[in-house]
């Protein structure tokens, strides 16, 4: 007979050893969904984990690609953790996104066609506020009358999302865009473009802010009293009260913190890799956030490592779909499984196996 | 992380890319907007798609990426199609624009022909189709078959290719019952069949016994079988399994001919960027057939103003027409230019919808 023994803490060994249990599990039934599929399992998972980075046709392009698709994860991401160690629950990183673009861009645009040195802090400045003041609606509800912060963060992402469209189609719509919708494009306005800053290596600014946000919560979370008490208000709400933390001023906190960073990481994208407000500019970065959080067990060093797992997968799948022909729909599953597979062994972490007789007690 | 400069890099690939394709195949690359079985645009893409491996089998390779977001992700698809060796590659939705022209430049041995944009290079060329020739034929039938006077719209975006349908297929609708109303719905997607199923409920609660749709999905088609006495015509793809009712009629993509011809000018060398803009006439839209549920008089008329498009003597934009305003846009016997419909942003007199600003 085979039981589970809850353990007197995590285990500390099975903390680090999960996730990457867990990326081989994912490995493993992936590679039976691509057989299934009529696919080569071994060059599916080689296309998806090793020709990003090794093969010499693509290589160069897609390894600084990593750094473009990962810095918003990490960004957003090392946000969402200090939150969810708290037990404040911030779904919609996504709207912080969007609203934060919308500021930033909005910020731009408005300079148009003025050159100056101090347009683009200016909107680093606003892209920062504007997810800020996206994430206070829940805090403020939550603080006040109680509402249920999942909820609440969560709707707003699609009122966000409707006024991403109402911008594209209105206000920033490019004057000399023929109609169509979608802003100027920010990368042909030097002064409020984010660049490579250095050539071929995908490094922008968003990619040195989210390295800057991972030391600072690293920091934050180890040798600040604010972060002992995040994490005591995580483990233990009760003990939390006892030691005199706030509870209000965390919640504030946590989701401020994290709504700035997601509008910094969507105030980023926007001047940089996306270069323009448009309908569909944002992708999901706010969702699969959370995923690269627990992902990385809510630790820096973790998200660090997490995020750049998911870019990968995200760049390997894909090269799959157009060298293997292996459908969006399969690519998408293989990385859902991730997640399933993470949550799924985290029971070791928190449980012993036993095999054997169960002795009553 | 190696810091190689990007541009070398790419050189080096390209070189060797170029190497290799030129030994063997014409390696054609195609990146699609919505799944290759959204039954609708990126279906007739991928049938066109298919079409081109059948015509030239061995001697052509052909690739394709599908569900693509429009941006940042679309740019780094087309660039590692390119690296990987394409000749050709077809962008086919509007939001690749941009994304096309930055990948285009950093290649230009490689060809790009992109669908719906306005932007061109030395090796960009763009490709759409006289949909609003369709439009009209459906405005014809949705204005004779309407009993509540009411037709509902599915649009998906405010720009000129929708707002261009609407108008047409309006024009039309009044012209044949002057007591026609059309209700729009902006649903801001090309294809997600759950938001369009209920725009679609939406429109039949409304009164629309009629449901045009500018998106891809067949979830209207289902929503109005269900609803029992509503019609509604196929778009993108013909979309014959709601036939005959209560799918009546479909607006057909046929990419085929198109794509045949640009790889075939790839193949001999011969290809050149221009701007193509097919209709009726060439084949690049076709009428589905217009089934049983639609009286024999209507069918009739139907296929006639069919035939008189093709043949080139009436124009859907014909005068006199006026902007929703009032103020005048065409007299009488004026047609309408390819540069106004192509920037087309307003509604004609009569309709009672508006454009989101």
């Amino acid at each position: 007979m085979i039981w589970l023994e809850k353990r007197a803490a995590p285990s500390r060994f099975w903390t680090v050893v999960t996730p990457l249990l867990a990326v081989a599990l994912t490995m493993l039934a992936g590679g039976v969904l691509f057989a299934a599929l009529g696919k080569d399992p071994v060059a599916a998972i080689r296309t998806i984990f090793w020709d990003p980075l090794f093969n010499a046709q693509f290589a160069s392009y897609s390894r600084p690609q990593l750094l473009v698709k990962a810095g918003p994860l990490i960004l957003i991401a090392t946000g969402l953790a200090l939150g969810f160690r708290a037990g404040v629950w911030n779904i919609g990183a996504e709207g912080q996104y969007i609203v934060g673009a919308l500021c930033g861009a909005g910020v731009g645009l408005a300079f148009y066609p003025l050159e100056a040195w101090y347009v683009f802090p200016l909107m680093v400045l606003a892209g920062g506020l504007g997810g800020w003041a996206w994430a206070m609606i829940p805090a403020l509800l939550k603080t006040r009358f109680r509402t249920n912060e999942i909820l609440v963060s969560l709707l707003l992402v699609y009122v966000a999302e409707q006024f991403l469209a109402s911008m594209s189609l209105g206000l920033m719509r490019n004057p000399e865009g023929g109609g169509f919708p979608g802003s100027r494009n920010l990368q042909q306005y030097p002064s409020a473009a984010n660049p490579e800053l250095i050539s071929g290596t995908g490094l922008h600014w968003g990619v040195v802010v989210a390295f800057v946000a991972l030391i600072m919560a690293y920091i934050l979370l180890h040798r600040h009293i604010l972060g002992f008490q995040i994490r005591l208000a995580g483990q233990s709400p009760r003990a939390a009260r006892f030691a005199g933390v706030n509870a209000n001023r965390l919640v504030v906190f946590c989701l401020g913190v994290s709504g700035a960073l997601a509008g910094l990481a969507g105030l980023f994208e926007v001047s940089g890799p996306a270069g323009q407000v448009n309908i569909d500019f944002n992708q999901g970065y706010g969702f699969t956030a959370i995923i690269v959080a627990f992902l990385g067990r809510l630790h820096p060093v973790g998200i660090l490592f997490a995020g750049l797992l998911m870019a990968l997968t995200y760049i390997g799948g894909e090269l799959a779909q157009f060298m293997l022909q292996i459908p969006a729909a399969a690519i998408q599953a293989f990385q859902g499984m991730l997640l399933f597979f993470l949550l799924g062994v985290d029971v070791l972490t928190n449980y012993r196996v036993r095999i054997g007789i169960r002795e009553t007690a | 992380m190696k810091l190689k400069p990007v541009l070398a890099g790419l050189a080096l690939a390209l070189g060797l890319a170029g190497v290799a394709a030129a030994a063997d195949k014409t390696k054609v690359g195609f990146i699609f907007v919505g799944p290759i079985g959204d039954g609708g645009w990126t279906h007739e893409h991928n049938v066109a798609r298919l079409a081109v491996e059948e015509k030239f089998g061995d001697a052509v390779e052909t690739i394709y990426q599908e569900s693509v977001p429009e941006g940042a992700d679309a740019e780094r698809v087309l660039t590692q199609m390119a690296l990987s060796g394409a000749d050709l590659i077809f962008s086919t939705s509007f939001g690749f624009m941009d994304p096309t022209m930055n990948v285009a430049a950093k290649f230009p041995d490689v060809k790009f022909e992109h669908a719906t944009g306005y932007k061109r290079a030395d090796n960009v060329g763009t490709y759409s189709a006289r949909f609003y020739e369709g439009r009209a034929i459906q405005g014809l039938i949705a204005g004779r078959m309407t009993q509540t006077n009411v037709v509902g719209y599915i649009a998906s975006f405010p720009i000129p290719e929708v707002i261009r349908g609407i108008n047409s297929a309006f024009i039309h609708a009044r012209k044949a019952n002057p007591d026609v109303q059309f209700k729009v719905i902006w649903a801001y997607t090309w294809f997600d069949p759950a938001k369009e199923a209920d725009a679609a409920a939406a429109l039949i609660e409304q009164g629309a016994d009629v449901i045009l749709q500018h998106t891809d999905s067949t979830a209207p088609q289902a929503a109005a079988e269900k609803a029992g006495n509503v019609i509604t015509f196929g778009q993108a793809s013909d979309m014959i399994e709601y036939a005959p009712r209560p799918r009546v009629s479909s607006i057909i993509d046929n990419w085929t001919p198109y794509y045949i011809d640009r790889v075939q000018a790839v193949m001999d060398g011969t290809w050149t960027s221009d701007d193509t803009w097919h209709g009726i006439r060439e084949g690049m839209v076709k009428i589905g057939e217009i089934t049983d549920a639609v009286p024999a008089d209507v069918k009739q008329a139907a296929l006639a103003l069919k035939d008189s498009i093709a043949s080139g003597d009436y124009h859907p934009f014909t005068g006199p027409l006026n902007k929703q305003d009032g103020t005048p846009w065409l007299t009488e016997g004026e047609t309408a230019d390819d540069g106004t419909l192509l920037g087309m942003n307003f509604f004609v007199e009569g309709l009672a919808a508006e454009i989101p600003q």
